[in-house]
């Protein structure tokens, strides 16, 4: 970076509001009965009522208002005891009614705020301006070759949440530092699986600029289109240099909404608030008003799970394993589960976490896996773990039997049955294994009588390759030492 | 006796008893319409077919003693904008020409639980916006008394295939008076339930929040009868209420004395007609005779009920109405280029001018900067029309009064001045905007021979209150002429559109 461009950046601070979209984890729709499973043939999760059919009516999903309210306690947000849904009016084709079923007036969710650690190690809140709950649309596919556009309606009333912060964010650090906390809010609540790649979450960054120290906001921006974290950190970057090139050239920031294109690096216009539409928002008259009750509240409350400062607190009582690991394997529900479930059973917290630290950790990374998307089972991992306390099969052994459980989640008992990994315990066969290696290499033998020890490990490697692995290798290092001495 | 001119529960009666059965009610009222529906327009959509398999369906099961209801096996005519499945709906608009449900409203279902056999789907004002039925896409529909007047509206169809013996009850729908007033226009009895009685699942929307599906039928008896059919809570509409009295035909009792009935002065005062006015009051003093107690009260803010409506149900119309795009079902225009170029010729040619009207109405009302000033303030004024109610409805049991203003209008009389025909709501919307019962039957034929209404309102729920009051005025004022007998007294009509859908 130049140092002129360096002391333009500096000279301005960033603004950052985020809208943050999640699709909720119910098995049926917000206002009908089906599914909401993903991945189905087009149109065939559908109803009158998704379809936006003549005479068919909305019924809220229970289940939605209770993960609504429950994302809100868990962010310290006021709950509405009369909240209400509105109606979102615009023509397209993917909106079956041609009105979105949304909450403007009097949103379920106000007045909240997430704590997030700051680059310079302090801690800061995030307000959160509300959360609202609608309808996804349905989703248009345009076929260039027949020149026409087909819509699919299965996602269409797919249950969303929106989270709209407040303007509190200054970087690209403290957006996924924020983004990060709800992600784990509402995975630990179980509300979302909240993948961004898969569209379950989705981050509408407003941005705007303004000279360091200055009072009033700048014109801001919405970003839309940011698939990853990676992405949002771009986009951030770029657009922040775009504003402050504009303001620096004399010219005006436009209130608009821009697309980012990441393979590009860059944004494009969408729209801009001269055309932006006038959506005549006025509440449903098809839907009741949605009363919450204290005792709805208490038994969500009740309902609330363990969060993951509680949960590292109570590890840290609990469980002989390091900070780093207790900070690591929190960072995601399914990993804190799999690790209590797995401990639960084996009685062995430090054997667990050291699988999950490592080998676990080894092969998320080479084979680009989400932490939620672990499939294998914590009864196998603790037979995995009992399998190699018996003896049964080595170390070695078990790492390739991991293996295997990592990708297809295999019974490792009856694996490794199956394949004969079994350790050999046949002291007789060992012997006479060794003897052969000794045998064959008696160049390593006298390095090791003439106290070079590695040589040792050569033996040890060749009488394994010579078992198959199957053997124990700290019996092969013990015999092989005794007969090397002989 | 015909059965043309026998009411909905005497031919179920006679079809209990073997003296008929359901496939000759059908086949008696086919053939009726078959002869006169030319004349009269009142169906858009006549199911001979699907009527005469479900009158043999019926037949069997009455045999079998499954169906043993006070409707079974008795032909009825459902407003053409309740879902239907398989059959056409059409809302009387060219943008839902060709469509046909995937499903039935559950107030049919419910019907057809009970046995009804189902003719067809009648005319009706352009997805309910009208007091004429002249805004139909498929035609007018004329005045079985005499068919130079309109049958009212917006469920005119209904209320005249009614009068004209075209079918021995119908369903109608009432947002401002839609069924009231045509029952009045047409000398038959219609009844608008409390806001959540009937569920609205699968009636199609105009104004969601005031819709309500109710009753037109021959007298009181049949009211309280299809009443308690169609009743239900629905888990499929939210605004449906949960019940325990909706045993209807156990207020079909004569007797009033002790009952303390209202006559709010705001409904007789300007505009209204000598001879209705009259008949009214003769009808009040009829009750009084019989040991009702009548005052005269002033109801207050009813001036106010005309705009307040027009904003509220235009409103949520213009939402509602959204969905006809010509994207997944209905009318689509020809030639476009993109698609803005296709909603916007699609909506234009498939809504006829009243729809539109409303729709800018509605889209006004809600629009930035006006909402407050407009919807806002008329959500007010409705919480306000409410209280006045329920301040007289601490004092009176019965709120008494006229339908509309005057008789049914001739033909073509009220598309001159849109607004001279929403003053003709003043006395049924307010009903609406309350959510209250509201009941209308003839009580008297004015000097040109058109029949005369009498509405009565009561308290949410109190729909026992009004059916007793009618019941026991209805036996007071003894038989009422039908339509079908006025017939001598209609010019035959110049032209007939033909529109027609089999």
């Amino acid at each position: 970076m130049s140092k002129m461009l360096q002391d333009e950046l500096s000279n301005y601070e960033t603004v950052i509001g985020l809208e943050v979209h999640v699709e909720l984890a119910t098995k049926t729709k917000i206002f009908c009965g089906c599914s909401t499973a993903f991945g189905a043939e087009p149109n065939t999760q559908t109803c009158p009522v998704c379809t936006g059919m003549p005479g068919s009516l909305p019924v809220l999903n229970k289940q939605v208002l209770e993960y609504a309210i429950a994302v809100g306690l868990a962010t310290d947000c006021e709950i509405t005891r009369y909240a209400k849904f509105d109606r979102k009016n615009y023509f397209y084709p993917d909106n079956p009614q041609n009105y979105q079923i949304s909450q403007l007036y009097l949103p379920i969710c106000r007045n909240g705020g997430v704590e997030i650690e700051t680059e310079e190690g302090g801690v800061k809140t995030v307000g959160i301006h509300e959360i609202h709950m609608e309808e996804d649309a349905g989703k248009l596919i345009h076929d260039e070759w027949e020149d026409c556009s087909l819509v699919d309606y299965n996602r269409s009333g797919v249950p969303l949440i929106e989270i709209v912060s407040e303007p509190d964010m200054r970087s690209a650090e403290e957006v996924i530092a924020y983004l990060e906390k709800l992600r784990l809010i509402i995975q630990y609540l179980g509300a979302s699986d909240c993948k961004l790649q898969e569209g379950s979450m989705r981050a509408d960054v407003n941005l705007s600029v303004r000279k360091t120290g200055a009072a009033q906001f700048g014109t801001r921006t919405e970003m839309k289109n940011l698939n990853s974290f990676k992405a949002i950190a771009r986009a951030i970057a770029g657009e922040t240099k775009r504003q402050i090139d504009l303001i620096e050239s004399g010219e005006k920031v436009i209130q608009e909404t821009r697309r980012w294109d990441d393979t590009k690096g860059e944004s494009y216009a969408m729209r801009s608030k001269e055309d932006a539409q006038d959506y005549r928002y006025f509440p449903d008259p098809d839907l009741v008003p949605v009363a919450v009750s204290e005792e709805m509240l208490e038994q969500i409350r009740a309902k609330q799970p363990e969060f993951r400062n509680e949960k590292m607190k109570r590890y840290k009582e609990e469980f002989d394993i390091p900070d780093y690991d207790i900070e690591i394997i929190t960072g995601s529900k399914h990993m804190a589960d799999l690790f209590e479930a797995a401990t639960a059973i084996c009685g062995q917290p430090k054997k667990v976490s050291n699988w999950l630290m490592g080998e676990t950790m080894r092969l998320m990374k080479e084979k680009e896996t989400d932490a939620q998307d672990l499939s294998f089972s914590p009864e196998n991992l603790a037979k995995l773990i009992g399998l190699a306390d018996a003896k049964v099969i080595n170390g070695s052994v078990a790492k390739e039997v991991f293996e295997v459980m990592f990708e297809e989640d295999i019974d490792p008992e009856q694996y490794v049955e199956e394949k004969g990994l079994r350790t050999v315990n046949d002291e007789g066969a060992l012997r006479k294994t060794i003897a052969e290696v000794i045998a064959a290499n008696p160049r390593s033998v006298e390095d090791y009588r003439n106290g070079k020890e590695k040589a040792i490990g050569f033996l040890v490697g060749q009488t394994m390759k010579a078992m198959k692995g199957k053997a124990d290798p700290g019996a092969v290092n013990q015999i092989l030492r005794e007969e090397c001495r002989k | 006796m015909s059965i043309t001119d026998m009411t909905a529960v005497e031919v179920a009666a006679a079809i209990r008893a073997g003296k008929m059965t359901a496939v000759e009610a059908a086949e008696a009222m086919l053939a009726r319409i078959e002869e006169q529906d030319k004349r009269y327009n009142c169906y858009v959509t006549v199911d001979r077919a699907g009527a005469l398999a479900q009158a043999r369906e019926v037949q069997a099961k009455i045999r079998a003693g499954e169906l043993t209801g006070p409707l079974a096996g008795v032909p009825v005519a459902v407003k053409d904008n309740m879902c239907t499945e398989g059959l056409l709906t059409t809302c009387s608009s060219k943008i839902l020409g060709n469509f046909v449900p995937a499903y039935t409203a559950e107030a049919v279902l419910k019907l057809k639980e009970a046995g009804a056999v189902i003719l067809g789907k009648t005319n009706m004002d352009e997805f309910a916006m009208g007091s004429t039925t002249e805004t139909s896409a498929y035609g007018v529909t004329r005045n079985p008394w005499n068919t130079g007047h309109v049958p009212g509206g917006s469920s005119g169809g209904s209320a005249a295939a009614v009068a004209a013996g075209e079918c021995c009850y119908a369903l109608g729908s009432d947002t401002g008076g839609s069924i009231r007033q045509p029952a009045s226009y047409c000398g038959v009895v219609g009844m608008k339930p409390t806001y959540g009685t009937v569920s609205r699942y699968g009636l199609i929307a105009y104004g969601s929040s005031l819709d309500q599906i109710g009753p037109l039928t021959k007298d009181v008896t049949d009211c309280a009868a299809v009443l308690e059919a169609i009743a239900s809570h629905d888990e499929k509409d939210s605004t449906s209420v949960e019940r325990q009295d909706t045993d209807f035909t156990s207020a079909l009792v004569e007797d009033v004395k002790g009952m303390r009935i209202g006559i709010p002065n705001d409904y007789l005062g300007d505009g209204l007609d000598e001879e209705v006015k009259a008949a009214v009051l003769k009808a009040a003093a009829d009750l009084e005779g019989k040991g009702a107690v009548v005052e005269r009260f002033d109801l207050s803010l009813v001036e106010y009920a005309i705009p307040t409506y027009y904003t509220i149900a235009a409103a949520e119309a213009s939402s509602n109405l959204e969905r006809f795009d010509g994207i997944k079902y209905g009318y689509r225009t020809e030639a476009y280029a993109g698609l803005h170029s296709m909603y916007k010729k699609s909506r234009s040619e498939g809504f006829g001018e009243e729809v539109k009207r409303r729709i800018m109405l509605g889209s006004f009302v809600l629009s930035s900067g006006y909402y407050d000033a407009y919807y806002l303030k008329a959500l007010r004024v409705k919480a306000l029309i409410k209280k006045a109610f329920d301040e007289a409805f601490a004092k009176y049991d019965v709120i008494l009064g006229p339908v509309a203003p005057t008789t049914a209008p001739e033909l073509g009389y009220s598309l001159l001045d849109p607004i001279r025909m929403y003053l003709g709501d003043i006395y049924t919307i307010a009903v609406n905007l309350a959510g209250l019962p509201g009941i209308s039957l003839p009580c008297g034929i004015d000097k040109n021979g058109l029949p005369i209404g009498l509405q009565l309102i009561g308290d949410c729920f109190q729909e026992k209150k009004l059916i007793q009051t009618a019941y026991t005025y209805e036996r007071l004022r003894g038989g009422f002429p039908s339509g079908k007998d006025q017939e001598i007294n209609s010019p035959e009509p110049d032209e007939k559109e033909e529109c027609r859908h089999e």
